[in-house]
């Protein structure tokens, strides 16, 4: 964890030519410039009236700045159910991914069961699996499958809200697993053998002594997890078939269609869709930045 | 404890994989069930369906579907451009980042804010980038007027290299948080060691920090292949994957959305897909595994 945590920029060896340290600067301040540019003109274009931008351009002075896009936006389209949507996929995966992942991940690290090795791989590849590979019989898969209309109207893992958070689940599982794994394995020993002489079952040595101590990387990943089941474009838009039981990311694309004619009022809609990714970049971007190098920096 | 997570992974991930390559050599638009008699002796009006259909769907990909042959040079024309710009571009920044420069985690903030946003975001917020009468580049470079204007995402000789310029803006990022991980884990007296010795920074770069790194760069490496395979958000927000930007995902995905489903020919496609996957997969399985066998 300590690799994740970004450290104060000192520098790490003796400090480079003058010259260089100018190119570099120049070259970090551009490309942060250009990095800027299309999020923030988004944001000018989503502030201005369409009527405004067709006669000027994008690239003009404004005249009226005004928040109407995405009042507009929020107003004409089920843009409150899209993001209920997203909320009841994603805080339900993030959940069960991490829960269903921890359990996996505790036997793995803490027996010697000699499937271990195998089970590993088998959930790491599978994340690592383009999702096109399997959603033609995947596809299939979800119209064979029946539930209960309590759980899913359409009677089917296809077409329903259960049906996102199962694939979402099943999908990352392998690269939680693959990161808990890693990390658990580095609790000692000696703390689960004084937790046997004391008596505790197994399920208290998984839930009061592993689970706690595997609190940054189940936050990190937490985080990771959220970030990437909220956007998730490719399960909805496949597995999903009605336009209103899909969650923003993927509701994005029928918006595209439906303000067609107002280009300003799509910025704005992809704007607000973005603001819980904001929210996160601006609040936990260590966490996040935090879960993807427990990903790859254990070999 | 293990039961639900393996059977989550074995149903919804591996069945689905396996099947696809089964369900690739037989003819087969979902309706009905699968036989194992061949295609060619059901006679009759009706094409034959949920026959087997031998390696006949890997042929027509081949030989006769015009999206196949562009949409796998779309795929390595994208990985070639992550290979040479998006990943060397972040591992530039997390080189420049990790040596401390004044102002290092604004930049490293700022270029790492694209990852957090969703593909479909991306391309739409690129849109205004590249409009051909309002848009920034051609408002710039004076091509707005009706008479000379470049549309970017329409043309399709130019929408493939514009949207990977959408497409390595992210990546760079990416690899950029990947890279820095692994520098931050790399010991910084090597470095010195090698430069006290009298080697030069691009000496020590290559000779000593590059090889040490080599952990992290099979990651990368991995990384860079997998997204370049999986991409699909981007292309299929710009214009649903068509004219120009055909990809063997968005090939597999309309056997799906499309109006007539071919699933026989969806997960042939599906399988190209998963054999050229392997390569990756099976490289970073065996560097991450290997020392765990030896234990």
């Amino acid at each position: 964890m300590t690799t994740a945590t970004a450290p104060a920029p000192v520098a790490r060896r003796s400090p480079a030519r003058p010259p260089a340290r100018v190119a570099a600067q120049v070259f970090m301040i551009s490309a942060t410039v250009l990095w800027l540019v299309p999020i923030v003109f988004a944001f000018y274009v989503a502030l201005r009236p369409i009527s405004e931008t067709n006669k000027l351009g994008y690239v003009s002075i404004a005249h009226t700045l005004t928040l109407e896009n995405f009042s507009n936006a929020w107003n004409q389209s089920d843009m409150l159910r899209f993001f209920e949507n997203s909320v009841k996929i994603t805080v339900p995966a993030v959940i069960i991914t991490l829960f269903l992942a921890s359990c996996v991940a505790f036997v793995v690290s803490r027996f010697n069961f000699k499937f271990n090795v195998a089970l590993l791989i088998i959930f790491t590849a599978g994340n690592l699996l383009p999702q096109q590979v399997i959603i033609t019989p995947l596809y299939r898969l979800y119209l064979q499958i029946h539930l209960p209309h309590v759980i899913s109207d359409s009677g089917l893992l296809y077409n329903s809200i259960a049906g996102l958070i199962v694939i979402n689940v099943s999908f990352q599982l392998g690269f939680c697993v693959f990161v808990l794994s890693n990390y658990m394995k580095t609790i000692p020993h000696e703390m689960y053998e004084a937790a046997v002489v004391d008596g505790a079952s197994l399920w208290a040595r998984y839930w009061r002594l592993t689970m706690p101590l595997c609190r940054p990387a189940l936050a990190a990943l937490a985080t990771l997890l959220t970030t990437w089941i909220y956007n998730d474009f490719f399960w909805a838009i496949t597995l999903v078939q009605t336009g209103n039981k899909r969650p923003i990311t993927s509701a994005l694309a029928n918006l595209q269609g439906q303000f067609v004619s107002n280009q300003n009022m799509i910025a704005a809609a992809a704007l607000l869709a973005a603001i819980p990714t904001l929210v996160v970049y601006l609040l936990l971007q260590k966490q996040f930045i935090a879960g993807l190098s427990l990903g790859s920096s254990k070999g | 404890m293990l039961g639900v997570p393996i059977i989550a992974d074995l149903l919804f991930i591996w069945f689905p994989a396996i099947a696809s390559i089964a369900l690739s050599f037989f003819r087969w638009s979902g309706i009905g069930g699968v036989h194992a008699k061949a295609c060619a002796s059901t006679g009759g009006l009706i094409p034959p369906d949920g026959c087997f259909y031998g390696v006949q769907n890997y042929s027509y990909a081949a030989t006769t579907y015009p999206q196949f042959w562009p949409a796998v040079e779309h795929n390595v024309i994208w990985l070639i451009v992550f290979m040479l710009i998006a990943t060397p571009l972040g591992m530039l920044f997390a080189v420049v980042i990790d040596r401390g420069i004044r102002g290092s985690r604004i930049y490293q903030s700022v270029l790492f804010l694209p990852v957090m946003l969703s593909l479909a975001l991306i391309g739409i917020i690129w849109q205004f980038v590249y409009s051909s009468n309002f848009g920034q580049i051609n408002t710039v470079i004076g091509h707005n007027k009706n008479s000379n204007l470049i549309d970017w995402l329409g043309n399709p000789h130019l929408n493939l290299w514009a949207v990977l310029v959408e497409a390595s803006w992210r990546q760079a990022g990416y690899v950029m948080v990947l890279y820095l991980a692994g520098l931050k884990a790399f010991d910084p007296s090597l470095r010195e060691a090698a430069l006290v010795d009298g080697a030069s920074a691009w000496q020590t770069f290559w000779r000593v920090t590059f090889p040490v790194l080599k952990p992290i760069n099979i990651v990368i490496l991995v990384v860079t292949v997998i997204e370049s395979l999986r991409a699909f958000d981007l292309v299929y927000i710009t214009n649903r994957g068509s004219n120009g930007l055909e990809l063997l995902s968005v090939l597999v995905t309309n056997n799906i959305l499309g109006e007539t489903s071919k699933i026989g020919f969806g997960s042939a496609l599906g399988v190209v897909l998963l054999v050229i996957s392997l390569v990756p997969i099976t490289i970073f399985l065996y560097q991450t595994f290997r020392k765990e066998q030896a234990r």
